[in-house]
């Protein structure tokens, strides 16, 4: 793996999605998923729109659904957890063949279903177009202190190295007959990151002291900007404003 | 325990993004003169090992498992504050990034995951060092305490935010006996993983552990080898599932505070005659039909915990090496 650049979870592209400046992005981002996460169950119709929206994004960016998914798949224990809802939830039940489920379990499941399904393909588009590097200078565009991204891109940096150290450390392991049972696998992650993390410390004090040395000053300098313009602002207040527009109706709708 | 978007309204969800967001404002301020500092490097390799061991489950029971949320463990590298922010970024980028954990869920998140763990592992380990003997031992069993408490108190932060601005009403008791049975164990694995970890680092580089700068740690004459940490914990379940057996069945009829703040709310009696009903079936002890076992075996469960915590500190009291 070659650090931050060309990451497994950026799809490379050059889609309108993919151009438009990671801050603008990340506001729309949070505003959407907000716009979702405020929207009443009941007003099914506003999902639809969601929905409707998100999937012309993916479109737009040119994201094959089989990326998608596949990463989709963080949220399936919390939805086989949430199965449980229609099952144990409060009477009134309806009877569906043979099972008996609670109305009020199934809004529950149905809420969680196209609440976090929503929400994790809209942060499936975000890193899928764009690459981490961006997405912290977008951070830093958005004033987000100087201090989290530092860090952040510090981990970044490091992730690669230290995620691909555990993975041999366990596939030398497997090998050697290791089994991952609960007491083995503990005492194996135990023992494995303490020298791990004296390791990739006193490596990362050797890079440290090379960029000091070489003008750092606690943030990154960006050779390329893109600057936002008034034609970005259009295009990402489109989705934004149908969004917000959509979970307004929806509340007036659930008032009446 | 990463909460995705939908589990909490959005009254919760933006009251936990304000609070979460000044906990993490408070920890800038603290940590913001440190910027050009050494320790900037050191908080982003101590989040890279945070985020690439939560990667590893670990089963803690069949069905279930969890990982290492390391708010306890970056607590004691590196000072609470500065853990606070890393282990917010490790939630940030999850969420952002790799889609783990709701980008509306952050703030119950961010509290639940970096500030909890981080602040309680934090005064667990102070509180247990100023106890034990100044040992690197006293280290590894104050460690120990720290990620096993650090991971409850999330647990039960979770279930008080649950109470709060839950989307979906489930019996608080269950959630609660639930929660707190199944992270008590996740709190083992989070204990000993920290306490290796911090063990080695203090073995190798004792300048590295924040949570001991201020006072010189003198070397036990043995390494603290990791069965014997194991056999202490097994040593003090042992001792505490006899113990259960006996003091179980007199504790269990008395309905617990949470329980009687159910029943005033008017949903205890769903509680009594239905199964286990939390949404979180991943965290809790699946397969379980009835609240009393549920109960009993999260009782077993805590007892076992809180024997261990006593045997650990009778030997570390002792100045054995642990």
């Amino acid at each position: 793996m070659s650090g931050v650049h060309g990451h497994v979870l950026h799809y490379h592209g050059h889609s309108p999605v993919h151009r438009l400046p990671a801050a603008v992005k990340l506001v729309v981002m949070f505003v959407f998923v907000m716009a979702v996460v405020l929207t009443p169950r009941e007003v099914w119709w506003a999902f639809l729109v969601h929905l409707a929206l998100i999937v012309s994004v993916i479109r737009l960016a040119g994201l094959p659904w089989r990326f998608v998914l596949r990463r989709a798949l963080v949220i399936v224990p919390f939805l086989v957890a949430a199965l449980m809802l229609p099952l144990v939830g409060p009477e009134p039940d309806v009877v569906v063949g043979p099972l008996s489920l609670s109305v009020e379990g199934l809004w529950g499941l149905w809420n969680v279903v196209a609440k976090a399904g929503l929400g994790v393909m809209t942060s499936i588009v975000l890193a899928g177009t764009t690459e981490v590097a961006d997405i912290f200078h977008g951070m830093d565009r958005l004033h987000v202190p100087p201090v989290f991204t530092a860090i952040a891109g510090f981990m970044m940096r490091y992730l690669d190295t230290i995620g691909g150290e555990v993975s041999r450390t366990r596939t030398a392991m497997e090998l050697r007959g290791q089994r991952s049972r609960w007491w083995g696998n503990t005492v194996a992650i135990a023992s494995i990151g303490g020298p791990l993390f004296v390791r990739a410390y006193e490596r990362g004090e050797r890079v440290h002291n090379a960029m000091v040395a070489r003008g750092f000053e606690g943030t990154m300098p960006v050779l390329v900007e893109t600057p936002i313009t008034r034609r970005h602002v259009m295009v990402a207040a489109v989705p934004t404003l149908v969004a917000v527009m959509t979970t307004t109706f929806a509340w007036l709708t659930s008032l009446w | 325990m990463h909460v995705p978007d939908g589990f909490f309204n959005g009254g919760a969800s933006i009251g936990a993004g304000l609070v979460a967001a000044g906990g993490v404002g408070a920890a800038l301020k603290e940590t913001g003169r440190q910027l050009a500092d050494k320790r900037i490097p050191l908080a982003g390799i101590t989040a890279a090992l945070i985020f690439a061991l939560q990667m590893l489950n670990f089963p803690v029971l069949p069905g279930v498992s969890g990982h290492l949320m390391g708010g306890a463990l970056a607590a004691i590298l590196l000072g609470p504050w500065l853990a606070v922010l890393v282990t917010t970024v490790v939630v940030v980028v999850q969420a952002v990034i790799f889609a783990d954990g709701g980008i509306s869920a952050l703030g119950i998140n961010v509290i639940n995951m970096a500030i909890l763990t981080a602040f309680i592992g934090w005064m667990v380990f102070r509180t247990a060092m100023k106890v034990l003997p100044k040992t690197t031992g006293s280290v590894i069993v104050a460690t120990m305490l720290a990620g096993i408490l650090s991971v409850i108190a999330s647990a039960l932060g979770f279930v008080l935010e649950y109470a709060i601005g839950g989307t979906f009403e489930v019996p608080m008791g269950t959630l609660l006996a639930g929660m707190a049975g199944v992270h008590s164990l996740i709190g083992i694995g989070e204990g000993l993983i920290s306490a290796a970890i911090v063990g080695s680092v203090i073995a190798i580089r004792p300048d590295l552990v924040h949570g001991t700068a201020d006072y010189e740690t003198t070397r036990t004459l043995t390494a603290p080898s990791k069965t014997s940490i194991g056999v202490f914990v097994a040593g003090g379940v042992a001792v505490a599932l006899a113990l259960v057996l006996f003091v179980a069945p007199i504790a269990n009829p008395n309905p617990d505070g949470l329980q009687s703040v159910a029943a005033d709310a008017g949903f205890e009696e769903t509680a009594t005659d239905h199964p286990i009903r939390g949404p979180l079936a991943g965290y809790q002890v699946s397969g379980i039909k009835s609240e009393r076992w549920g109960t009993v075996i999260a009782g077993i469960v805590g007892f076992a915990v809180i024997s261990g915590i006593g045997v650990l500190i009778s030997r570390g009291r002792s100045g054995q090496s642990p």
